[in-house]
């Protein structure tokens, strides 16, 4: 996109504000930190190495190879890396084989990223990501200066934002700008009661033993061979299958439990949500990883409120925002960590700037036929999945009892589907469009009418023989696409008129006998 | 909600008649693809298998060849104003897209071997949404290019951010 909207016509900036428009290096601190971050990956591997080694000498002059070379890397990637931010833009060199030009014009600036690792934050350095409205297709949005010192970071953030916001110079530089911020919302102990109720623990847990026993290969432990693993086989060949499972479930739980506890503190301790003079809502969270991301509220097109079905369970919810100038990358748009429902919806007024949040709407249910395509869809594939496992009995004499426990998955499936129709709403608000879809993942999101810039309506041949369609509302900001599944055709039609006056309505006609049949 | 009933009409324009010829002919390479490679695994691979796969697959080849052009005919269409870009695809599902034109972003046309071949374009308007590029397939070359020119015009005469 070209075309600078704003920036010809106005009076340049006061100059103390500007920085100097000279190529500046990142961080000299960066030489360190780099390869330290790199080797965090390897030093399982070397402690293996060192404990249980079996005087590999090739293994270890290997091992000091690849430390040697990520310290070079780290050296050539300081030295050809340089940024400089001028009146119009922000640039960025880096690369020595291939060289890497990128350039983000100044009023593209949307948001602010400033995540310091542990190795940063030793040195009192901070990564800043700064991104635009712009989706690149496949690559990373925006461009990232890693690193900066903190200080500089923050001015960085402070004067490319402002120059985003508007040009609301003067007031911003004066005070400092902890002074004028307001907090939204503050992490409270209590809401760790949430962190069992996501999956990710058990997912952690997936990852840390996935590292152990890669390391264990890597150093040739035989994990099958220590001693305390032996023991274990043995006391489970010799127990009940009924008591192994019962202590495996058991051992699970807990690890997973421990696990999402210590993620849940690790990711959001020192959690703030606050809004900030210079018009960014600004999220702070982290204990060795610090992340703080600065959104231009303008730039904010609305929220989406999560409920993943334990924390459903549990009355918890999070919060994330939708807005352009945040890439894919995980938890940069999150607003509020899981926490009790009612505090989510409060966030989201308080966000919004709404005295009720649009997020806890009375929502319109939709009509009693997609409920029989919920049904349909999540019983179906279960029946199919039986009548394999059945298949395989008959043909290759595979145990019944497949197909005798996936039995109960039958009844599960029904009431996933009778519960993802209950889930199913939308509603109009003066300002919002609001939608909430799925069971496993409940996601209700609240997206700004002004912020809609198309629609997609689409009729599958089972939809179209049962009168429902699914309503797209497509935006530049978030996924990019938000969609009301299985609306009443006439009631689709509606809210897409509704939401957006004018857009669709030329496109419109009333429906009657004599007008022309549309092509079925 | 509104007091009478309304639903979307189908856009005032259809795609050019060689669309027809060209929907066919994909159909039919990309059937003769899958064919070819069953017949292959039969003959140099002793798959038995594919003495069942092949007669259902080279059924619901001629139907699909029968059919769906003739239905995506019916169906694709496409409109423009000074507002907005209005198009409708598709056959088994059905798509109406709609974009406004202060919001769009770029106006492509490309051609495909085939589509050279036939004298056809494939226009793509982009806004800055990832998920709403609008596709209005098979136009006469000549339309493709006059619509993007004048989709061009429009856009610029509204120009915002786009975002």
């Amino acid at each position: 996109m070209s075309g600078p909207t704003g920036l010809s016509g106005l009076p340049k900036a006061p100059d103390h504000v500007e920085p100097a428009p000279e190529w500046g290096r990142l961080d000299a601190r960066m030489l360190v930190v780099r390869p330290l971050h790199e080797i965090v990956g390897f030093v399982p591997v070397l402690v293996a190495l060192l404990v249980f080694g079996t005087g590999d000498a090739w293994r270890v002059l290997l091992s000091l190879a690849v430390i040697v070379l990520l310290v070079l890397r780290g050296l050539f990637s300081w030295l050809t890396t340089r940024y400089r931010i001028s009146e119009s833009q922000v640039e960025l060199h880096s690369g020595l084989l291939s060289r890497k030009r990128k350039a983000v014009p100044r009023d593209r600036i949307r948001t602010a990223d400033l995540t310091a690792k542990f190795g940063h934050r030793l040195f009192g350095l901070s990564a800043i990501r700064i991104g635009t409205g712009q989706h690149a297709k496949g690559k990373a949005d925006g461009l990232l200066l890693d690193a900066v010192p903190v200080p500089e970071a923050e001015r960085l953030r402070v004067v490319l934002l402002q120059r985003g916001v508007g040009h609301r110079e003067a007031a911003v530089e004066t005070a400092p700008a902890e002074a004028r911020s307001t907090a939204i919302a503050t992490l409270h102990r209590s809401w760790l009661r949430f962190a069992p109720l996501s999956l990710s623990g058990l997912l952690s847990i997936g990852a840390v033993i996935g590292v152990l026993v890669n390391a264990a290969n890597e150093v040739d432990v035989r994990i099958s061979r220590m001693a305390a693993v032996k023991e274990v086989v043995r006391w489970a060949r010799e127990s009940s299958l009924v008591l192994v499972v019962a202590v495996a479930i058991a051992v699970v739980l807990v690890l997973a439990v421990l696990g999402s506890l210590l993620k849940y503190v690790l990711q959001y301790a020192g959690y703030r949500l606050t809004r900030q003079a210079d018009g960014t809502v600004r999220v702070t969270r982290g204990l060795l990883t610090t992340r703080s991301v600065s959104i231009e509220e303008k730039r904010l097109r609305g929220v989406q409120v999560g409920e993943p079905m334990l924390l459903r369970a549990g009355h918890g919810a999070k919060v994330s925002a939708v807005t352009t100038g945040l890439g894919k990358e995980q938890g940069g748009s999150l607003l509020l960590p899981p926490a009790p429902r009612a505090e989510a919806h409060r966030v989201v007024a308080e966000v919004l700037r709404l005295p009720e949040p649009p997020t806890s709407a009375e929502l319109t249910r939709h009509p009693r036929r997609a409920l029989a395509r919920r049904l349909v869809r999540a019983v179906g594939a279960a029946v199919l999945v039986e009548a394999a496992l059945l298949l395989t009995v008959a043909a290759w004499d595979w145990p019944l009892v497949l197909p005798l426990a996936w039995l109960v998955a039958l009844p599960a499936a029904a009431w996933l589907g009778v519960d993802r129709y209950r889930r199913l709403g939308h509603a109009l608000t003066e300002r919002y469009l609001v939608s909430r879809t799925g069971s496993l993942d409940t996601k209700t999101v609240a997206l700004q009418r002004d912020g809609i810039i198309g629609w997609r309506i689409r009729r599958t041949w089972f939809q179209r023989r049962t009168g429902l369609m699914t309503v797209t509302a497509t935006t530049a900001a978030g996924r990019g696409a938000y969609s009301v599944p299985d609306i009443g055709e006439a009631d689709g039609v509606a809210l897409a008129l509704d939401a957006v006056p004018g857009l669709l309505r030329p496109f419109a006609e009333p429906v009657s006998p004599e007008s022309r049949p549309t092509p079925s | 909600m509104t007091a009478t009933e309304l639903r979307l009409r189908t856009p005032r324009h259809r795609v050019s008649r060689k669309a027809l010829l060209w929907w066919t002919l994909r159909a039919v390479l990309q059937c003769a693809g899958l064919i070819i490679v069953q017949v292959a695994l039969l003959l140099f691979a002793d798959l038995d298998l594919m003495r069942w796969t092949l007669p259902i697959t080279a059924g619901l080849a001629v139907l699909y060849v029968a059919v769906m052009p003739q239905w995506r005919y019916r169906v694709h269409s496409w409109e423009f104003t000074e507002l907005a870009v209005y198009t409708l695809t598709g056959w088994l599902s059905q798509e109406w897209r709609v974009a406004p034109a202060s919001r769009i972003q770029t106006v492509d046309t490309n051609r495909g071997p085939l589509q050279q071949l036939l004298g056809l374009a494939t226009v793509t308007v982009t806004t800055a949404s990832a998920a709403g590029p609008l596709e209005i397939a098979g136009l006469d070359h000549d339309d493709a290019v006059r619509l993007v020119d004048e989709l061009t015009e429009t856009t610029q005469a509204t120009r915002g951010d786009a975002t």
